[in-house]
């Protein structure tokens, strides 16, 4: 456990990231191969299954600190972080433990079978064992939460550096379905072979939004362009006689999407597609809260199928007869792609996303504003001449989102935020006058600079008429103007709609409560 | 309030009926006794003064030429029908709890304590008394501090590896208390010591009084900091995230604060390390001084007061709060000073 708390400590005591990669690269040329290959899986969010509830961990510290279970709760928001919590509030301890990593996590995965009872004495004499850094690393292990400011793409920097590799490489070796119970290092990182997963896919390439002047980013010449779409975004393999599909957040969905293993009857054998799964009927995209019924369930009734179909909108190919063709130039690989579905039939659950075909940017940008009634939610940019990258590579592909929809609407809950928010009222819901009534229709937690925050909270203070635990009920005074990107009927809201990516444009502190927007006005915007 | 409250809570402050005078109060007064010299418990403008003779320079210092009359600590002073006496409370020099006695009826007004001795300042003596004023800044469990001498190793450690790769260490600590403890307290042959002007005032202040502190060297305009390079620089935090610091280059930075021990609040202040290092009492600290006062009535003051005051009841004590206006929101404040 030293070893790698020690790391977390170099990582964790400093802002620089050439700092942290230069820590992580260190641990992965010293470490055993086991300790690497879990700290590999922990900072790609391979975690173990929870061994223990947030709940009975809450009750055991407290129960093992002498204080209430209350007082830990209390304490619980101005830390910010369970893990830590835990780690400040139980007895001081200096004793250390010098195990290995491993050692822990199979220790951890042990704690899962265990009784209860055996759970909980096993875990306060581990808290005994260790000092606080090394409580809190536990504590992450056995919670699941291993997000430490590094992301994979940084450990994968450093595990590149560290085994002298191409950090591309690296990154698609990390790609797929494996945990360190199932490789071995060396059989991950050093020597992959023939044998490689079948389902493996390659790292996504994502794209940057357009800030300014679409004209900055060349000639209209060099780019192609499509919509695009409010789904989700999968990679589909077909290889082996097998089909899978892969989020963007590296989940396997096959199962979640049935509809789409009919894609094994009409397309070739050796082929990666990149696209987006969309809720469809009819020839057009459904409102994303029809495909949102669809996620997070693993087996879909029959009547959902019938309302909610999903088809598999393609626009990039990466593989195609067994090769990867990501080197090669974006028009060529959509034209392989194009030659495969453009001739399926209608039942065929792969259909291609259209390219929108323009001659100079003034054309484009009209197009662009009758996204929405496509059931899009603007344009990609992609360059033609341009090879698949791994991640977010500028000038390569660009997102050119409509502006979104906006109201303003009246805070009156407040929340404070987590680890780094800690103490800072971040989290708010918002309502829209119903006559004299306000009628919540949304939370939002981003759009604000620490600077606002910071007066929000001074505000909140100020103004709390009551509490609900970490909820505060304020004056219904400040007005913010809320942009979204959807809007859709919801029987789950009281408001009745939903929106999507709602967040926070500006504090309007030039409007009084009184006149901010209506649920009617609200509601005009689903159009 | 009972008749025979010995003191009262007002909106000018805390006071003593049977002596008329304040304890630290918000608002301007005739009379007031101060705990100790820190600008929200010291404040402008009331006719006289009463402190110990170790915060009266700094007070001067600080507020100009006052109507100031000294106490030594542990001297007892009758005041109308009130007897006042003065004792350590641990948290910066002359630093003090305010005791007040009527009739055999004994309160004590903490004013901010620390019951771990810093070897620097005077340190804290518990008072017997019936009733307690405690403040609560840390009154949550999961404040619990390392002993200095870890915490100070720990800032050896990093002023030593940063003067080894060339650069400055600075460090963000208020200018009266932390910053004169951290000076007494850091290992001083490991490199030579810079400081901010408003540290170095006070220093003058208290060196002349008799405190010792190593060899200090005061950034002025014409300081060449290439001459300095690897020195640990102690300033208040509005100088080190200031153009003040960028004088100092390459430069880790630091502060030093109670604070410091939650990760969220060290991450949010975007220093390189944050240390936790307070003048306040911990969650054990805090319950260990009341019960060691043998009070059984308990008021509390500034800091989690109302989750405190819970757990005091709990623990069978009468306790209850008092709002006051020493660093009401004391999280919000530790994010300039402590």
């Amino acid at each position: 456990m030293q070893q790698f708390t020690d790391l977390f400590r170099q990582i964790d005591s400093t802002t620089s990231t050439n700092a942290k990669v230069a820590a992580l690269a260190a641990f992965f040329r010293t470490a055993s191969d086991e300790d690497k290959l879990w700290c590999i899986a922990l900072f790609s969010g391979r975690r173990p299954k929870r061994a223990v509830t947030s709940t009975r961990l809450r009750e055991w510290a407290a129960e093992a600190a002498g204080v209430p279970l209350w007082l830990l709760e209390e304490a619980y928001p101005v830390v910010g972080d369970l893990s830590e919590t835990i780690a400040l509030i139980l007895p001081p301890s200096d004793r250390q433990d010098a195990q290995p990593l491993s050692a822990w996590m199979t220790f951890v995965l042990m704690l899962a079978d265990m009784p209860e009872e055996e759970r909980k004495a096993q875990i306060l004499s581990a808290w005994g064992d260790l000092d606080d850094t090394q409580r809190f690393v536990f504590n992450k292990l056995l919670t699941g939460g291993f997000r430490v400011g590094v992301s994979q793409r940084l450990m994968t920097r450093a595990l590149a550096q560290a085994t002298d590799q191409d950090e591309a490489a690296i990154a698609h070796r990390l790609m797929g379905q494996w945990t360190p119970q199932t490789t071995t290092f060396s059989d991950l990182i050093l020597s992959p072979s023939a044998q490689d997963d079948l389902s493996r896919p390659y790292p996504f390439q994502l794209a940057h939004g357009i800030e300014g002047d679409v004209a900055d980013i060349g000639p209209p010449t060099d780019w192609s362009a499509e919509w695009k779409w409010d789904g989700i975004r999968g990679q589909m393999i077909l290889r082996g006689g097998e089909m899978h599909i892969w989020s963007r957040g590296e989940e396997l969905m096959t199962d979640r999407f049935p509809e789409l293993r009919k894609a094994l009857d009409f397309l070739p054998q050796g082929i990666v597609m990149d696209g987006e799964i969309l809720a469809y009927k009819d020839g057009t995209p459904l409102p994303f809260n029809d495909l949102q019924k669809r996620i997070g369930r693993k087996t879909v009734p029959a009547s959902l199928l019938k309302s909610a179909p999903v088809v598999m909108q393609a626009y990039d190919l990466l593989e195609h007869d067994g090769q990867d063709i990501r080197q090669r130039p974006f028009t060529e690989r959509r034209a392989l792609l194009d030659g495969m579905i453009q001739d399926l039939p209608p039942d065929a659950p792969v259909i291609l996303s259209p390219q929108v075909t323009f001659t100079d940017w003034a054309e484009l940008a009209t197009m662009r504003e009758t996204s929405r009634d496509r059931m899009a939610e603007g344009l990609m940019l992609k360059r033609k001449d341009g090879p698949y990258l791994a991640g977010r590579k500028r000038g390569e592909w660009w997102k050119w989102k409509i502006d979104p929809l906006t109201i303003d609407a009246v805070m009156i809950y407040a929340q404070s935020g987590h680890g780094r928010r800690a103490n800072l009222f971040t989290d708010f819901t918002f309502a829209v006058w119903n006559g004299n009534e306000l009628v919540p229709f949304t939370k939002a937690y981003s759009g604000l600079t620490d600077a606002e925050f910071n007066k929000i909270t001074r505000w909140v203070r100020a103004n709390t008429q009551e509490r609900f635990g970490p909820v505060r009920r304020v004056t219904p005074e400040l007005v913010f103007e809320i942009a979204f990107e959807g809007i859709a009927e919801s029987k789950r809201h009281k408001s009745g709609v939903a929106l999507r990516f709602p967040r926070m444009l500006r504090w309007r502190h030039d409007k009084p409560a009184q006149e901010a927007n209506t649920l009617t006005d609200l509601k005009a915007l689903m159009g | 309030m009972s008749r025979s409250s010995v003191l009262t809570f007002t909106d000018k402050g805390i006071y003593c009926p049977a002596g008329d005078f304040y304890l630290d109060p918000w608002r301007p007064v005739d009379r007031a006794v101060i705990s100790h010299a820190h600008s929200d418990h010291a404040r402008y403008g009331h006719r006289h003064y009463l402190a110990t003779p170790q915060s009266a320079p700094v007070m001067r210092h600080r507020l100009g030429n006052i109507a100031l009359d000294t106490l030594p600590y542990g001297e007892a002073r009758q005041i109308g029908d009130a007897t006042v006496s003065l004792h350590p409370a641990g948290h910066v020099p002359g630093s003090a709890q305010i005791r007040v006695e009527v009739d055999g009826e004994v309160w004590v007004f903490s004013g901010d304590y620390k019951p771990e001795p810093d070897g620097f300042c005077e340190a804290f003596e518990p008072q017997r008394c019936h009733a307690f004023i405690s403040e609560c800044t840390f009154g949550l469990p999961v404040f619990n501090w390392q002993p200095q001498q870890m915490v100070m190793d720990e800032i050896n450690t990093w002023w030593a590896a940063n003067r080894a790769e060339g650069r400055f260490s600075l460090l963000a600590a208020y200018s009266f208390g932390k910053a004169q403890r951290l000076l007494a307290q850091v290992d001083p042959s490991i490199g030579p010591i810079l400081t901010h002007g408003a540290v170095e005032a006070t220093n003058a202040v208290l060196r002349q009084i008799g405190y010792h502190l190593p060899d200090t060297v005061q950034v002025t305009a014409d300081l060449d900091p290439s001459a300095y390079k690897g020195a640990l620089v102690i300033a208040p935090p509005s100088a080190i995230g200031a153009a003040w610091a960028k004088r100092f280059k390459p430069a880790q930075t630091a502060m030093a604060s109670g604070w410091m021990r939650l990760r969220g609040i060290r991450r949010r202040r975007a220093m390189d390390r944050g240390f936790a290092l307070s003048d306040h009492a911990d969650w054990q600290g805090l319950n260990d001084s009341i019960r060691a006062t043998g009070a059984e009535r308990i008021f509390v003051t500034h800091g989690y007061t109302e989750v405190f005051s819970r757990w005091l009841t709990e623990q069978g004590y009468d306790a209850s709060i008092v709002s006051t206006e020493y660093s009401d929101d004391s999280l919000e404040q530790a994010e300039v000073a402590e």
